[in-house]
């Protein structure tokens, strides 16, 4: 049997995530038959080894979470989570806006748009500690960042003063996007630290 | 981190803004109690303007981008991200909507078009921008003059959504019917529609267009937020239809709900529910040709 990946898909860009996902299969190999799905609803999620939380807005996604009870399955859920932008606010142990509900599964304190507005969003070369083959590009849209992070959350990078990159024991988050781009090598790693 | 490594204002970053809204709903605001309903509702982004499409039909006259003093109040109330309007060609309203922080402008044929020549040209800002179209052509234009995303035109402010699903059928028919050319085929359309060969046959490559297409103009309730959905937007724009309703609230949240579950009928049933009044529609087809919104800009 494939390797069955769902994204969220309540709001934001899922087909990125998809796509992403599925050049990242073929390079580690596990090509198709390996689906790559949407996911709305908590049937969908049980069957899946890992899931994807894509970026768009995270009160808006959050609130969807919520009435669509999604929260718990999510919270429960036994396989990795790649999460970005969105996603990574949703992952947190804390965030700076009531009206996100953070499902707590990687300890940190996220700030939402901490960059500023669209016109303060950028592209740039990050390094990220223990991502071999050279500096990642990374774009960042209105993105988030980790204030502070516990003990046992792996700090993969960081803009200034800012966590951009974790990895709490099979989860990913990422302030910025990589499904926007052609390089999958955070990809390639999550889907290795799951096994893959 | 040298701030010198930083790039801003890319196409990628413009087109992935663009992005990030997609499955959503934005919502037409005028103040910043409108936009913290909106924002509440599970909007992904509200529009400010100072008046509401349906709004501009009545007053008539110059319709001209807002005030600043509301836009900043409408960026201060929320913290999901603001669009705002200027006229069709207006260059330097667009500068002042971005020098206030303005997330991406949409060049709008909804106000009164300052050039009827030009369009602004969108690559010289660092915000992105969203236009309108009617078809696959007039689409293709826009993004080639740079905008980030594309909406169907439809006809504001009629809250009949008509118009709507004639851009949208037209958009994504156009691109289906590429399938069937070879490139000198599309290349010798491209002519014919008047859009650059290179983006006809990007269209062709992708299957839709190389931005996010939402819908807009007449968008009034759940079940038509939904059928756009499912004619292939990737998400809606509602302006009049919300606050010109009797419970705007209630008709949110429902829009939100029925463009989440956009092929889902037990949902769309489900939250149509009482909704109260709707906002009053027009008939296309009794308006005067003056009145008709879609045909500024080309």
């Amino acid at each position: 049997m494939g390797v069955r990946i769902g994204v969220l898909a309540l709001q934001g860009n899922v087909s990125e995530h998809i796509d992403a996902f599925e050049r990242a299969l073929e390079t580690t190999g596990h090509g198709t038959p390996s689906p790559v799905f949407p996911v709305k609803r908590a049937s969908d999620i049980a069957g899946c080894v890992a899931l994807a939380i894509p970026g768009g807005e995270s009160t808006t996604i959050s609130r969807l979470i919520e009435k669509n009870h999604l929260h718990e399955p999510i919270r429960t859920f036994s396989g990795g989570i790649f999460a970005t932008c969105a996603g990574m606010v949703l992952m947190a142990t804390q965030v700076d806006d009531p009206r996100v509900c953070p499902l707590g599964l990687i300890e940190m304190t996220v700030n939402r748009n901490a960059f500023g507005r669209q016109k303060e969003s950028f592209e740039s070369d990050i390094v990220l500690a223990g991502v071999g083959g050279g500096p990642f590009h990374a774009v960042f849209i209105r993105a988030p960042v980790a204030t502070s992070a516990g003990a046992g959350v792996h700090v993969l990078a960081r803009v200034g003063q800012g966590i951009v990159a974790v990895e709490q024991g099979k989860h990913m988050a990422l302030s910025f996007h990589p499904e926007l781009g052609s390089d999958t090598r955070l990809h390639e790693r999550f889907l290795k630290n799951l096994g893959f | 981190m040298k701030l010198e490594e930083l790039r801003f204002g890319t196409e990628l970053l413009k087109r992935g803004f663009a992005s990030m809204q997609k499955g959503g709903v934005i919502m037409d605001v005028v103040n910043a109690g409108h936009a913290k309903i909106a924002e509440e509702a599970g909007a992904v982004a509200v529009m400010a303007l100072e008046r509401v499409p349906a709004d501009i039909r009545k007053a008539g006259g110059v319709a001209r981008m807002a005030d600043p003093e509301i836009v900043a109040e409408i960026i201060d109330a929320v913290s999901i991200p603001v669009m705002g309007k200027v006229r069709i060609g207006h260059f330097v309203e667009a500068r002042v909507l971005e020098s206030l922080g303005v997330d991406m402008i949409d060049e709008s044929e909804v106000l009164t078009p300052a050039d009827e020549q030009y369009h602004i040209d969108k690559k010289l800002f660092t915000v992105p921008f969203v236009c309108g179209a009617r078809d696959l052509g007039e689409a293709l234009r826009r993004i080639h003059e740079g905008a980030a995303m594309i909406r169907t035109k439809g006809e504001a402010g009629t809250g009949n959504v008509v118009e709507a699903v004639r851009h949208m059928r037209a958009i994504m028919g156009s691109i289906r019917a590429l399938k069937g050319m070879d490139r000198q085929e599309m290349i010798d359309y491209a002519r014919e529609i008047e859009a650059p060969a290179e983006l006809v046959i990007e269209c062709s490559e992708r299957g839709r267009l190389p931005v996010v297409n939402f819908s807009a103009g007449g968008i009034a309730t759940p079940s038509d937020a939904a059928m756009m959905m499912q004619l292939g937007a990737d998400g809606v724009f509602v302006g009049s239809g919300i606050f010109k309703s009797s419970n705007p609230q209630k008709m949110a949240k429902a829009i939100v709900e029925a463009v989440n579950h956009f092929d889902d009928a037990k949902v769309i049933a489900a939250v149509s529910r009482g909704l109260g009044e709707v906002m009053p529609g027009l008939d296309v087809h009794k308006l005067r040709e003056d009145e008709v919104l879609q045909y500024r800009g080309r």
